[in-house]
């Protein structure tokens, strides 16, 4: 599994790519229990860009857990963005999709962190503005 | 051949389907049946069969209690949940009253939807009878007198005339009871539970409900692996979703179809049996729940296929 990490204004997000599966959901939580410290510091985002993930298990989707909570207790906020169509039943199936909130695309997702983080996202050209 | 048969499927507490469920059935099979040719009982017959299991049938709502057969002429039986009653009536009307019977009963744990089955237990009135207990916990005996003490119960535990015994069966060790090798595991549930893997006749069932798995315990996870190692059927505790199993429903003991499917694939078990639904589902959700389970194996199928059914009271399983 590949994590990579960019900031758009008070959103930072987190790339993902690969499994997360009982071998790596160890390094899934590695990667970003920095990244839940840094945006709940400051009361930010973390936005997981799911759109390369194939797989997540149960282990996997209790780091989410954890991750989420911990966002909350800082009044800070987890979203994750862009589910392949096999994780998202997976969310689905795990109820997963009720507890967390769950963007169609990266876009959507920032737009919810702030205008500021999308203006950044598309002046980036990450993505063409609709 | 061993064949496994389900008395109670329930979780926590027996329940019943109500009139306004009957009803909402009634008009279901109504509305599929619209248009259709119903003139002959075949008609009829084939119109049923089209019908969802949460339409034409019920999962029921007795507690816990499942037979095993294992071609020994004694009975093995996992729990005595509210579905005792019933299995102790087929017993008593398939071999009548006059032949001894032993029975061997493993249980899980000493909660009460696990017991209240035993005052109603008739073949443990019928002297000449052999009720055997087996188990990991200490209070095993205390508990069942217990319960038929006043005043939770008008009738004292030393009413049985059959002769009844208990047994301490030391976890993570193969036992051999009458012909049949049972092997107890420790589960994480509130005052302890215990699973058990049956082998006979070269097929292997596992029982294990009221379990939860921490899912960041590497350990406990490769356990339950080696529990469930191969077998032809494990009926599993599949009593929550993930996302309340881990949340809300933090250590209450139970698990999820999720964690179901991910440990009979890891451990090469051919069929995976959901047990002791959450009490407040009707039919509906649990074929949902069922419907959601065989396509989450679907999509995250490796070589080999595992068959998911949802246990309901009367299914029977031959292996």
């Amino acid at each position: 599994m590949q994590i990579a990490t960019r900031h758009y204004a008070d959103a930072i997000v987190a790339t993902l790519a690969g499994r997360v599966d009982h071998q790596s959901a160890a390094q899934l939580e590695a990667a970003v229990m920095p990244l839940l410290a840094e945006a709940g510091a400051r009361q930010g985002q973390l936005v997981l860009d799911f759109s390369g993930v194939e797989y997540i298990s149960s282990v996997g989707l209790r780091v989410l857990m954890i991750a989420a909570k911990q966002m909350r207790e800082h009044k800070a906020q987890l979203l994750v963005a862009a589910l392949q169509t096999v994780v998202a039943e997976i969310f689905a199936i795990s109820r997963f999709d009720r507890i967390l909130t769950v963007t169609p695309t990266l876009a959507d997702a920032l737009a919810l962190c702030s205008p500021a983080a999308l203006a950044q996202y598309r002046g980036a050209g990450s993505a063409p503005a609709p | 051949m061993m064949r496994v048969r389900f008395w109670g499927t329930r979780g926590s507490l027996p329940v019943a389907l109500t009139a306004a469920g009957v009803r909402h059935k009634l008009l279901a099979a109504l509305r599929a049946a619209r248009g259709r040719p119903m003139a002959s009982d075949a008609d009829l017959e084939r119109i049923v069969a089209s019908l969802p299991f949460a339409v034409a049938g019920t999962y029921g709502g007795h507690g816990s209690c499942v037979q095993i057969e294992t071609g020994s002429f004694d009975h093995f039986v996992c729990d005595m949940g509210s579905g005792l009653r019933p299995f102790g009536q087929a017993a008593m009307a398939q071999r009548g009253g006059g032949a001894a019977q032993t029975f061997h009963i493993f249980m899980s744990h000493l909660h009460w939807d696990h017991i209240m089955g035993l005052p109603f237990f008739v073949p443990a009135f019928i002297p000449g009878n052999r009720v055997v207990i087996y188990g990991g916990h200490p209070g095993l005996e205390a508990a069942l007198r217990r319960q038929q003490e006043p005043p939770s119960f008008p009738v004292d535990f030393s009413i049985f005339g059959a002769k009844m015994e208990f047994v301490h069966l030391e976890p993570g060790r193969r036992h051999d009871v009458a012909g049949v090798g049972v092997t107890p595991m420790l589960q994480r549930h509130t005052g302890d539970s215990y699973g058990y893997r049956f082998e006979s006749q070269g097929k292997v069932v596992v029982y294990s409900t009221d379990s939860e798995h921490p899912l960041a315990q590497a350990e406990h996870t490769e356990r339950f692996v080696d529990f469930f190692h191969n077998a032809d059927l494990v009926i599993f505790d599949g009593m929550y979703s993930l996302a309340d199993a881990i949340s809300v429903k933090a250590d209450w003991g139970h698990s999820s179809n999720i964690v179901g499917v991910e440990l009979c694939q890891m451990a090469g078990a051919r069929h995976l049996c959901l047990f002791h639904h959450e009490p407040v589902f009707d039919d509906e959700a649990i074929d949902a729940v069922l419907a959601e389970t065989r396509r989450l194996e679907e999509i995250t199928r490796g070589a080999k296929r595992l068959h998911v059914s949802a246990a309901y009271d009367g299914l029977e399983i031959g292996l």
